[in-house]
């Protein structure tokens, strides 16, 4: 088991029409038997840092060390790491059991402990009732185990695993979840994972790096990620649904002021750090469950009319219409029923804002909690 | 209530399509008929008529005003206790096997190396491809031209190596090899282009997960390349031994119909030609064909059942 870690990662791809800029001055540090999930959209660059570990890419500039060693240079069989590719790269005209043995076949490993080791990761995963079977006639859910059982057989020192949960169905994907947490938890092998889809992110990783066009936006733990989000993108990135975001004015009374159309919000203590960015534009945001939804007649920061509901069984998500830009979402508790086109009134919590720069996407609280 | 069934109907009037007569089923039976018909006077008529014929004697130049006379398996009995015909299928055999193997191992070889990117590969493989898009008959031509006493090659051959001439097109033991020779020229590119094909299609990330696990070239040549692409080597194979086994139009340039010296050139194609063509014995010819087709259709099903076999992995 080892660390990983990126110092200014820079990969540029040439193509007929110039070069692009695929990862940008990365740098990110993996703990010993950490489980980071690199999360983004589609072309964000994570599986481009992912396969540079690997050793499938090379970094145009930087360095990249598993443990000690820095590998920029190592052959991707010299890096001691398994790669679980998204479409599992098993060979088909091999039979379950050949493919878990075959990275200890290319090393040569006599046959009594490839057979023992085999059948060691089969009964883990267990998948010992398949191991005569070609994998192309397998589910995809034990496809996937299979390609778990060729990367845990050589026990190396970093897993890579490159959205390894994409071509599974709903269920078995969030059954797939718990189960590589557990395995992963029980190894103790660092493992970076990539993936797009940010309920992974979420329930697995002890960390989250969220890029985006190549660029390490932000590094935490899921729930840093999701509630002290650094910039606009992360903001809205993460968070089912997104994040609520208006343009808003600072001003400065008695209080620090936010106005959002036809809102008014007197911002907390915190928020007074700002003073810089007074009678700014900033973005505002504000997640659908910091927004509380009541009866028109009780007291309110703002009053707005339900123009959608979507009841979803544990909850239920209004859009309201608030006379600003945009609907704010509002989640609410499915036993508080309004009809659309009901008036109804929304409280927001001070604390629970979210305030950034517009012109360059950056948290403004972040900045001030780091001024304070 | 409103009685819906007395309200006032707008009547649309009934369009008669120009041509309404001119159905799917009426363009289905149009547009087959003549492939239809021309397959069954072309194809198989011909092919029952001579399945009749090899069970009869008769000459198609001799006893034309004659019925044929029915002899049952005569033909046939009489074709496989002679030795000359078994002769003529080992000879073909003989050099089957041979170009056919060369074939692939060259074509395949040659695909090795042309898959991946460089500059003018485009134009390398067009010039590749050029001997297996030539009219066999000017192939033989040119070669027979070449493999002369005083041709080309025996010049270099002399004059380079400085060995004694090669007699490519008179030498007993060398004549079949002349045509193996010709042969791996026009179709090793065939091979290779399905080997390409083979190739290019085994997808990037099975190497590179060998290249994680640190499996040698070697070790994912025999591991990955060549298990991924025996399929289609095998479907290659099949076409080139029944289009080798029925060899005529080189043999025929570079021997005549005699097969060259000793007839150690004379392919089973060959050899029915003159049973039929040139001596017109038209039953015993016709049962000749017939035997033909069934070794190769045998051949074909040997290598179907290796090629489902590889396939499925049983």
């Amino acid at each position: 088991m080892a660390e990983v870690r990126f110092l200014n990662v820079v990969k540029r791809f040439s193509t007929k029409s110039g070069d692009v800029l695929a990862v940008d001055q990365v740098n990110l540090e993996v703990a010993d038997g950490e489980f980071l999930v690199l999360l983004g959209p589609s072309g964000c660059g994570k599986t481009t840092t992912l396969r540079m570990v690997a050793g499938l890419e090379t970094a145009t500039s930087g360095d990249i060390f598993i443990g000690s060693r820095r590998v920029n240079d190592l052959a991707p069989g010299e890096r001691d790491i398994a790669f679980v590719f998204q479409f599992y790269a098993l060979y088909p005209h091999l039979s379950v059991r050949d493919n878990i043995a075959f990275p200890l076949r290319a090393q040569r490993i006599s046959r009594e402990e490839v057979d023992k080791r085999v059948q060691d990761v089969a009964q883990r995963l267990k998948i010992e009732h398949i191991l005569k079977r070609r994998p192309n006639r397998l589910p995809s859910g034990e496809q996937q185990r299979v390609a778990l059982g060729r990367a845990m057989v050589r026990q190396p020192q970093v897993f890579l695993m490159d959205e390894p949960l994409t071509n599974l169905d709903a269920s078995l994907r969030a059954d797939m979840r718990v189960e590589l947490k557990h395995l992963q938890h029980e190894l103790g092998t660092t493992m970076l994972y990539v993936t797009h889809d940010q309920t992974e992110a979420m329930s697995m990783s002890h960390r989250i790096a969220v890029m985006n066009l190549g660029v390490l936006q932000q590094v935490g733990t899921p729930l840093e990620i999701y509630n002290h989000p650094q910039t606009l993108f992360v903001a809205l990135f993460i968070g089912s649904p997104p994040m609520n975001m208006m343009t808003c004015t600072l001003s400065e009374g008695r209080h620090l002021q936010a106005k959002v159309g036809n809102l008014r919000l007197t911002l907390s203590s915190t928020h007074r750090l700002l003073s810089q960015e007074r009678e700014q534009n900033v973005a505002f945001g504000v997640r659908s469950e910091d927004v509380h939804i009541q009866s028109a007649d009780r007291a309110s920061d703002v009053m707005g009319t339900v123009l959608v509901r979507e009841p979803l069984g544990d909850e239920t998500i209004y859009q309201v219409d608030v006379g600003g830009e945009s609907a704010l979402l509002v989640k609410a508790l499915p036993r508080e029923v309004f009809q659309p086109g009901e008036r109804v009134g929304l409280t927001i919590d001070p604390e629970r804002i979210h305030l950034f720069e517009a012109a360059t996407g950056k948290s403004l609280l972040a900045a001030a909690e780091k001024a304070g | 209530m409103t009685n819906l069934s007395s309200a006032p109907r707008t009547q649309t009037p009934r369009m008669r399509p120009r041509f309404g007569w001119f159905s799917d089923r009426w363009i289905a039976v149009s547009f087959l008929t003549p492939t239809m018909l021309l397959l069954l006077f072309m194809t198989v008529f011909p092919l029952i008529w001579s399945l009749y014929l090899s069970f009869t004697e008769w000459s198609v130049a001799r006893n034309t005003r004659e019925a044929p006379v029915w002899v049952g398996t005569q033909n046939y009995v009489d074709l496989l206790t002679n030795e000359r015909t078994w002769e003529r299928f080992v000879v073909t055999g003989q050099f089957v096997v041979p170009a056919v193997v060369i074939e692939l191992v060259l074509g395949f070889a040659v695909a090795m190396l042309l898959n991946r990117k460089f500059a003018g590969r485009g134009a390398l493989m067009t010039g590749l491809l050029i001997p297996m898009m030539l009219s066999p008959v000017v192939v033989a031509l040119f070669w027979r031209f070449m493999m002369q006493g005083d041709g080309v090659l025996n010049y270099y051959i002399e004059a380079v190596l400085g060995v004694p001439p090669v007699q490519w097109l008179t030498g007993r033991s060398v004549a079949l090899w002349s045509l193996v020779l010709v042969d791996v020229w026009m179709w090793t590119p065939f091979m290779m282009l399905i080997s390409l094909a083979g190739l290019s299609a085994v997808p990037k990330y099975l190497y590179e997960a060998a290249a994680v696990y640190r499996a040698s070239a070697w070790f994912r040549f025999r591991h990955i390349t060549l298990p991924m692409v025996t399929p289609l080597l095998l479907i290659a194979i099949i076409f080139r031994m029944m289009d080798a086994y029925k060899l005529f139009d080189q043999a025929f340039v570079l021997f005549g119909l005699g097969g060259g010296p000793g007839r150690s050139a004379q392919t089973a194609a060959l050899y029915i030609y003159q049973v039929a063509f040139d001596q017109f014995n038209t039953g015993e010819g016709s049962a000749l064909g017939y035997i033909m087709l069934v070794v190769i259709i045998a051949l074909a099903n040997i290598f179907i059942r290796v090629l489902n076999q590889a396939k499925t992995g049983q």
